[in-house]
């Protein structure tokens, strides 16, 4: 039994690190609750990641593994996750709002008759009720949500929740999943994954953003400068920019793309329409680059540089080698 | 090819959003509403289909206050043949659970082979009701979908949709719930024919009661704020390339602290 449980992610092989966000928090939650922390882990061959789960405050490490598992499938994933919630009874559910957990968390909150406080960037408790504050329009504003319904689920923005080290047992315990097959689901044919270790816009700590001043498809400086700063780095693009073909749909960043709350977003010829502005408002730290200087994007930026970036641009990523280097 | 589409009438992007004196909500005074941008996907994808097999239906299924039948009207000047209009105040703003309830409700007196929603609406933005409606209806769920190709059968479903660093390719018995996601197609505008046309098409409206739906609302949003208000900072103008990069490079390390 644990009073609040979190579900770990796993990508190619690997725990992500949103996982541990949703540990420390729930760490917290449980205490405040005064009672455990479950972590369940779903998949094929996944129990080896549960000491890394207890090193951020897990007690107890569910792990529903089968056949079916091994790839991620909406229906299966749902099964086994609502099988682990109902049996372990935790009056509050984490999950991170990734791509999968935007697809996971609403089929097992309606297996089991509950809603999901989507996208939450902070977490309090009112005696034993959970408030999520969530973005709404993107961004533009912002509500308090809490659930009528038992369990309380909510899924986290990724990179918001602070990820503390807190060492506990992890005791493993197995769900005995078998999947019921007697529902239709999808089956994966293919997967196509970028093998670059790109991270995901929604993930990156430091987004390089292009919009309509790039006058084409040539992101080379952009490239060069995430590549600087390593995997923790990526490229995005306005709205402007993916309509004009220049970068991929996935790259906008904006109230029609995704809306990111990097450490550092550098804008490059992006003049900051109201919807971009929103998608990337909160971001800790902003940089604009940009020929004018009365660019909207400059009332949001911490540092405002007005200039040509094909010149800047060349300069920043040599300065940045050389501090990096350091 | 029938196709069911689920389209929901929301706030321009471009509008200013305000939140009322006693954060209940936001300011609705003088907003301009538009269909969901991932709706207007997934009605170019349903007119598709019924022209690629030469035969079928789109009908289009909303639920809001009376404003919203101006939205179904623009699906039908696309081309759509007939709107199911969903307008009771005990679901005009329900939370993702009750939208997913009162869309199932109303998709058991319609016909399909394929249920299209946006795979979030950009005002709530919760991009949960396609997902709870395929629950609801115990069929397959494919969200977030870039490209879609239906057997000759029409028994089957090849998608490709977005996963995390990539895209996965996905095979489905239908019918089942598919959410539509940005590249899917460019949705076409209304033709003036098509506009004069809309007009006499059927929107037939419904009531909760009508339905025999008890909505069974999940979450509660109180509290709306605005977001933090963010200052202008340092702004370099004038400088050489070399001397504003090595500036503002060294401020993010020594003053931000996030490099």
């Amino acid at each position: 039994m644990s009073k609040v449980l979190i579900y770990a992610e796993i990508k190619a092989g690997k725990i992500k690190k949103s996982a541990f966000e949703l540990a420390s928090e729930g760490r917290k939650l449980a205490d405040a609750l005064g009672g455990d922390l479950g972590g369940i882990l779903i998949g094929s061959g996944v129990e080896s990641f549960g000491p890394e789960l207890a090193k951020f405050g897990v007690d107890t490490v569910y792990v529903a593994e089968a056949p079916e598992l091994e790839n991620y499938n909406s229906e299966y994933f749902a099964q086994a996750l609502a099988q682990a919630i109902t049996q372990t009874s935790p009056e509050i559910v984490l999950i991170t709002h990734t791509m999968q957990g935007k697809d996971l968390a609403p089929r097992t909150a309606a297996k089991l008759g509950a809603a999901v406080m989507a996208d939450c960037v902070s977490f309090r408790l009112e005696g034993s009720t959970l408030i999520g504050k969530r973005p709404m329009f993107a961004g533009k504003c912002f509500a308090e949500c809490s659930a009528t319904a038992s369990p309380q689920i909510a899924t986290a923005r990724p990179n918001v929740l602070e990820v503390v080290e807190n060492a506990k047992a992890g005791v493993i315990s197995k769900i005995a999943f078998t999947p019921d097959t007697s529902r239709s689901t999808y089956v994966t044919k293919e997967l196509n994954l970028d093998t670059s270790g790109k991270v995901d816009l929604t993930e990156a700590e430091i987004i390089i953003s292009g919009g309509r001043g790039m006058g084409g498809s040539d992101y080379s400086l952009l490239e060069e400068m995430a590549a600087i700063f390593g995997p923790r780095a990526t490229v995005g693009a306005s709205r402007a920019a993916v309509d004009a073909g220049w970068r991929k749909h996935s790259d906008q960043v904006g109230q029609t793309g995704k809306t990111v709350t990097p450490n550092l977003y550098i804008a490059c010829g992006i003049s900051g329409s109201i919807q971009h502005l929103a998608g990337m408002g909160s971001s800790k730290v902003i940089v604009a680059i940009n020929k004018d200087p009365e660019a909207p994007i400059f009332t949001k930026a911490d540092y405002g540089i007005v200039g040509d970036l094909f010149k800047v641009l060349p300069e920043f990523n040599n300065e940045l080698k050389a501090i990096l280097a350091e | 090819m029938k196709s069911l589409v689920c389209l929901k009438q929301v706030p321009d992007t471009e509008t200013q959003i305000k939140v009322n004196a006693d954060g209940s909500g936001i300011v609705t005074d003088g907003i301009k509403y538009v269909i969901n941008p991932y709706d207007e996907f997934s009605v170019e994808e349903a007119l598709k289909l019924k022209e690629k097999f030469k035969a079928g239906e789109v009908v289009v299924l909303s639920i809001g206050p009376d404003r919203c039948v101006e939205a179904i009207r623009t699906a039908l000047a696309m081309g759509a043949d007939r709107g199911v209009h969903v307008c009771d105040e005990a679901v005009n703003n329900g939370d993702p659970f009750v939208m997913a309830q009162t869309l199932a409700a109303a998709s058991g007196n319609i016909e399909y082979d394929i249920i299209f929603c946006g795979h979030r609406a950009i005002d709530d933005d919760f991009a949960e009701t396609g997902a709870m409606l395929a629950e609801l209806l115990k069929i397959p769920q494919i969200t977030l979908v870039t490209k879609i190709e239906v057997s000759a059968d029409k028994k089957t479903i090849t998608c490709e949709r977005d996963i995390e660093g990539g895209k996965e390719t996905v095979e489905s018995p239908l019918p089942c719930v598919v959410s539509s996601q940005k590249g899917l197609n460019e949705p076409r505008y209304a033709s003036l024919p098509g506009i004069m046309k809309a007009k006499k098409k059927p929107v037939d409206k419904k009531t909760v009661a009508d339905l025999g739906l008890t909505p069974d609302a999940k979450l509660v949003s109180k509290n709306f704020s605005m977001p933090g208000s963010r200052q202008a900072g340092q702004k370099f103008e004038g400088m050489e390339p070399q001397e504003v990069a090595k500036t503002v490079v060294q401020a993010l390390r020594s003053e931000a602290k996030v490099i």
